[in-house]
């Protein structure tokens, strides 16, 4: 009836015409927008400055050279999303790429079912940890503490030096160029990559499990009182956690087929930047895989930048200037939602 | 009205906790196409017999009897999916989706095993319209007052084809005109078929709405009575056990204290402070000893302003003179500096520090306002504590009790301990009674008279006309961010300022 | 008389017991005494200490030592995760601490009077100001982005973590620098009447920090803070500035642990000067007591903590049969261990589980 319309119409807009509360909806998106906008002005700035950056192999190489943290980023999503965070992507890894070489090359066993079986492992890490945080409440920044921890000294245990991957299989995956346009190719851990992403987008979207992750991040009291399956989708996110970080550890060895009980030290800081410069708030509640994707490839190209300038460049500026990214972003965040409580309230 | 069978039926049910043994053998019965009330005082054991009923809590004994046939549930979710649905009074959806998915989810329509948005939001906007709402659905429910998010969560209930909704304190942040849409679609869900169970503390809606009254006190069943055949005065005996009608006699006011000479006795004087967003330019003052009222619609800006008195928000203009010396006051710690006081509306979140002690709380302001050096000695943090806890009858088992395991009345209580310790000129009190049982209401208006009788002021708000009638000697009636006038004496009547906040003059 | 003798000596150790549970310190005591107990068995002569050459030496004084970076970062830890927040940049301020006081002592050889000397670049005492002065702005600089900003702990404090090492990396220009000046190896190996000079440091910092506990109201507004931020501003406490100095003296115990480390190596590696300390030093807050979620601390219980976390890898890097990696391992299971005691949920389904027959009104 009319009489209904009149208070939604001044909330709608804002009293005054013209702001409205819906803007609120649109921040989100427009922090997205600014994540995908500074991926191409740095691009942009990249194929100005230098010859030969502004090609389709320095753009395929920013998904070819970095399989692993796109894996395990869109992992690290879901559990931000949901508010919490997971320290244990790099060690888990790693772990992965040690059972790998000591089943494979000195034991002889198959790839095919060592493969398997390190998803296995890193999914039942992940259930683990899941359990601890949603049945024992402990805080998931110590329960991942302690996950990582233990992958990294069981990896260490296995062996302390890296083992080289001389298996046929290995090598040919790694060695496979698939070709795309003129002399442009991709690997297959791009097609790993995208198979995740597409999988990740349908799973938040689409699916019920994706919206009660999404419903936690809210508010998790809520989400419980509304009958959501909270327990069951908490440990889910953990365990997919560790599944991509157990997959970024096998993308890891088809990069560059050897074990290292060291590989992705130092990794989560990297992976929490992207998933952060994505525009996913650590908060929970909000965020978009296709924003990961993009912090991932920002990430990248500072790094290819550097490169491209070749020596004069001390390479420590790269982790400063990563930082400084995960700060603009942050306090855009912050600004952006103070702008939105501001124009809801008026 | 009244089918012949309820569709609850609750006989003798039993649940007690660590110390504490919440009900002793309640009944309860609830029958299709009512609006029935369950009432009584905080801890008479309402909240729990609900959360019994939805699957929170695990009753102790006695049976519950669902649709004819015995039951228990073993979480919300089995009762939701049963049929019995509850709405909060902190409407718990999830701020951050749609409005349409905060109705949907957990249900979602599929096409090919993914998510249907579009049939989701065209589906919510419909269960809307039987509500008598017409909003975008794909918006975020945080861009949408409490009023329609608590539409949204009744749309939810629907949705879930629910034959048993339970309201708990739904009206505790909407206005008057908001009451009314909701108490129309509760009267055609009611016409509907649906047994709708009401919990509130406002009598008045009691009667305006309910069919059906059950009574609990101290967690036993007092009685169930038909709300038409039930006078107010007798309600609230059952209610409290005693003989109020002393109470509700008019206490003296504090006219006396008021003198003619308004300059010599000022406490507060505000001239033309305003803040965007948050009041209108707007003046007050207050003079010692006396309580000055706020009355005006949730929204109209009362508290903001208190907020701006106080030092929480800045202002971006104005004055303000304390005891008639200019005064810049952009701290709380600058107004306790002053002698002021504020007891806040929200105690869960900006009042109480729920893991300290009773002890801790009572002197946090006093020792906030003497800084970190000089810490007050142990001795001496005991005999400030015990001294309130006596004169206020704060229950607790001693002042080490963390005060969570305080009823709301009591950690009420401990919250006006810790500014009367600082002895302050002028104590705002921002809803003091909200949330809490009719005894310790009378209590704390009881308070605020006769502290005002030894000079010191306070500034009263309340949602309540007739506490703040009751009490203030003059009232502000606030209307949409701003003050609009001052009513004392005669026109000190619920029907004046009423008037007055509705327009006329 | 043996009788009463017996009751008079329960009834002193019930009081202990309960005293130290409820100061929190019980199951830190209990867990650092098994770890002791262990080593008895294990290593004969663990418990030995001696005079050697002035100095007091043995397996205890050696965990003591060098537990001391770990129990100086986590008695500035203690008071930051109180606040409900978290550090994880004390790491990479030690480093730059570290590269700091190396580069401004440095060490040239010079020839005095025939005798060949080495001099610092600038005056000790300047040198270990100004790291000290530099950490502490580091750590206020953590301080404003949380208080100020409204960014999240964890989220500020990574932001100096990535950054802090690349930033002690320019500092040392990519170089380990050496240090040659004898009177600073005093600070971390030198020792005083026989003990350790590090232990005499600790001693300080913790005599400060219990005497502010004690006798002013910091421990109160801490907790407050830490509890509800924002019933504490509204009951007239500066949280903003609390908060503010918590994550300062966060960042100078990280400055003084940056000294020790400098001084302990003789030099100053950017890359792995104070490498997973704020992780250890994390877990040794857990340890003793203080909850992540803020609000009650315990400053004992984290040098405890500490003491736990120190003599676990010295046990194991003393058992031959056990990798040194395990030690990891260890932490990890101690780790998971501790947060599950402390979990109320878990205690609550393990109770459940045991006393299956008995009735209890939960």
């Amino acid at each position: 009836m009319n009489k209904k319309n009149i208070p939604i119409l001044s909330c709608i807009t804002g009293g005054k015409g013209g702001n409205s509360c819906g803007s609120m909806f649109n921040f989100k998106y427009l922090l997205l927008a600014a994540t995908i906008a500074l991926f191409i002005i740095m691009f942009g700035i990249g194929s100005v400055s230098f010859r030969g950056f502004f090609s389709l192999k320095v753009f395929f190489d920013l998904f070819i050279d970095n399989p692993f943290l796109f894996i395990a980023a869109i992992g690290m999503t879901f559990v931000i999303i949901t508010g919490g965070i997971d320290l244990s992507v790099g060690s888990v890894a790693a772990l992965t790429t040690m059972i790998t070489g000591t089943l494979v090359e000195i034991h002889g066993v198959s790839p095919a079912v060592v493969l398997p079986l390190v998803l296995f492992v890193g999914s039942l890490i992940g259930f683990l940890i899941g359990i601890m945080v949603h049945f024992f409440k402990i805080q998931p920044f110590i329960a991942t503490l302690g996950g990582m921890f233990l992958a990294r000294g069981i990896a260490l245990m296995i062996n302390t030096d890296s083992i080289t991957l001389n298996n046929s299989f290995f090598k040919a995956v790694s060695n496979y160029h698939i070709p795309v346009i003129g002399n442009a190719f991709i690997t297959i851990n791009v097609v790993i990559i995208l198979i995740v992403v597409i999988a990740a987008v349908i799973l938040a979207h689409y699916t019920n499990f994706g919206r009660t992750v999404y419903a936690i991040g809210g508010n998790e009291q809520s989400a419980i009182l509304m009958g959501l399956p909270v327990g069951r989708t908490k440990i889910l996110v953990y365990t997919i956690s560790g599944f991509c970080s157990a997959l970024a550890g096998v993308t890891m060895m088809f990069y560059m087929p050897s074990g290292n009980p060291l590989h992705g030290v130092g990794m989560e800081m990297d992976v929490i930047a992207a998933v952060v410069i994505g525009g996913t708030m650590l908060t929970g509640g909000s965020g978009y895989m296709l924003g990961t994707v993009f912090g991932v490839l920002i990430l990248g190209t500072i790094a290819t930048l550097i490169n491209f300038q070749g020596g004069s460049v001390n390479p420590w500026w790269i982790r400063i200037i990563n930082a400084a990214l995960i700060l603009v972003f942050c306090l855009l965040q912050i600004l952006f939602e103070k702008k939105g409580r501001k124009i809801a309230k008026s | 009205m009244a089918d012949l069978k309820p569709i609850v039926e609750m006989k003798g049910v039993k649940k007690s906790f660590p110390g504490v043994q919440a009900l002793s053998g309640v009944d309860f019965r609830l029958f299709e196409g009512e609006i029935h009330a369950i009432m009584g005082q905080n801890g008479a054991g309402k909240s729990t017999l609900i959360k019994i009923l939805t699957g929170v809590y695990k009753a102790d004994g006695g049976s519950i009897v669902y649709c004819g046939s015995q039951c228990r549930f073993r979480t919300p979710l089995e009762a939701q999916k049963k049929g019995i649905s509850t709405v909060y009074q902190e409407v718990n959806l999830c701020p951050n989706l749609s409005v349409a998915e905060n109705i949907f989810i957990g249900r979602e329509p599929r096409r090919f095993g993914m998510i249907d948005w579009n049939k989701i939001n065209s589906e919510s906007e419909k269960l809307l319209k039987r509500l008598n709402v017409s909003i975008d659905v794909t918006k975020l429910l945080s861009s949408y007052s409490v009023a329609i998010q608590q539409m949204v969560a009744i749309a939810r209930v629907l949705c879930i084809s629910s034959r048993v909704l339970i309201l708990d304190e739904p009206t505790s942040s909407l206005d008057e005109q908001e009451v009314n849409e909701l108490f129309e679609v509760l009267n055609k869900l009611k016409s509907e078929g649906m047994a709708i169970l009401f919990v509130t503390h406002f009598l008045d809606q009691v009667y305006r709405i309910t069919d059906r009254i059950t009574v609990f006190r101290n967690g036993t069943f007092v009685g169930e009575y038909l709300t038409k055949d039930l006078p107010r005065v007798e309600l609230i005996f059952k209610m409290v056990g005693k003989d109020i009608s002393a109470m509700s006699a008019m206490p003296q006011k504090c006219l006396e204290n008021v003198s003619d000479n308004k300059a010599a006795d000022s406490l507060l004087e505000i001239k033309g402070m305003k803040k965007q967003g948050s009041m209108n330019e707007f003046s007050l003052d207050v003079q010692k000893g006396e309580v000055l009222g706020f009355a005006g619609l949730l929204g109209s800006g009362r508290t903001e302003t208190a907020r701006l008195i106080f030092g929480i928000d800045k202002p971006d203009q104005g004055e303000c003179l304390v005891k008639n010396e200019l005064k810049n006051i952009s701290s709380p710690s600058d107004a306790i500096e002053l002698g002021l006081a504020f007891c806040p509306e929200d105690r869960k979140t900006e009042g109480i520090i729920d893991e300290l002690s009773v002890r801790e709380n009572i002197i946090l302001a006093l020792q906030g306002s003497l800084g970190i050096m000089k810490y007050l000695p142990r001795k001496k943090q005991d005999k400030i504590a015990d001294e309130y806890i006596k004169a206020l009858g704060i229950k607790t088992a001693d002042a080490e009790c963390e005060v969570r395991t305080l009823s709301g009345g009591n950690q009420q209580k401990v919250l006006l301990a810790r500014w009367l310790a600082t002895k302050p000129s002028l104590l705002i009190l921002d809803e003091p009674t909200r949330g809490i049982d009719v005894g310790a209401k009378f209590e704390i208006q009881e308070f605020v008279m006769s502290h005002c009788k030894e000079g010191m002021s306070i500034i009263f708000i309340s949602s309540e006309l007739e506490e703040v009638i009751r009490v203030s000697s003059r009232v502000a009636v606030f209307r949409d961010r701003q003050k609009i006038s001052e009513l004392s004496g005669n026109d000190l009547k619920e029907e004046k300022i009423m008037h007055t906040i509705a327009g006329g003059q | 008389m043996a009788g009463y003798n017996l009751r008079n000596i329960m009834g002193k150790i019930s009081k202990g017991f309960s005293s130290a549970s409820r100061s929190g310190l019980l199951w830190p005591l209990i867990f650092l005494g098994l770890i002791l107990l262990v080593n008895a068995v294990i290593n004969p002569g663990f418990f030995d200490i001696e005079i050697k050459d002035g100095r007091l030496s043995g397996s205890l004084i050696d965990i003591m030592n060098r537990s001391s970076y770990i129990i100086l970062l986590a008695i500035g830890m203690t008071f930051v995760v109180a606040t409900a927040g978290i550090d994880i940049s004390v790491g990479a301020v030690v480093a730059i601490s570290a590269a700091i006081s190396a580069y401004l002592i440095g060490g040239t050889l010079v020839v005095e009077n025939g005798v060949q000397q080495y001099v610092s670049f600038m005056p000790m005492p300047v040198a270990i100001i100004a790291a000290l002065l530099i950490a502490t702005a580091l750590g206020m600089w953590n301080g404003l982005l949380i208080s100020r900003m409204g960014l999240q702990p964890i989220i500020a404090t990574l932001i100096l973590m990535v950054a802090g090492r690349g930033i002690a990396q320019l500092i040392t220009s990519g170089q380990i620098i050496t240090i040659y000046y004898k009177p600073f190896f005093f600070i971390g190996g030198g020792y005083l009447f026989g003990i350790p000079f590090s232990i005499y440091i600790v001693a300080a910092v913790l005599a400060v920090v219990m005497f502010l506990k004690k006798r002013t109201a910091l421990g109160l507004f801490i907790q407050s803070v830490g509890i509800n931020k924002t019933a504490t501003r509204f009951a007239g406490i500066n949280s903003s500035n609390i908060i503010l100095w918590v994550y300062a003296f966060s960042g100078f115990c990280a400055g003084i642990v940056g000294l020790l480390v400098c001084s302990n190596n003789k030099s100053a590696d950017g890359n792995n000067a104070g490498y997973n300390m704020e992780l250890d030093a994390i877990l040794a807050v857990v340890l003793g007591g203080t909850s992540l979620a803020g609000g009650k601390f315990y400053i004992m219980g984290s040098v405890i903590g500490g003491l736990i976390i120190q003599s676990l890898t010295t046990t194991i890097f003393s058992i031959k049969e056990i990798k040194p990696e395990a030690n990891l391992v260890v932490k990890a299971v101690i780790v998971f261990v501790v947060c599950l005691i402390q979990s109320e949920s878990f205690r609550k389904k393990v109770a459940g589980v045991i006393f299956l027959r008995e009735k209890k009104s939960l």
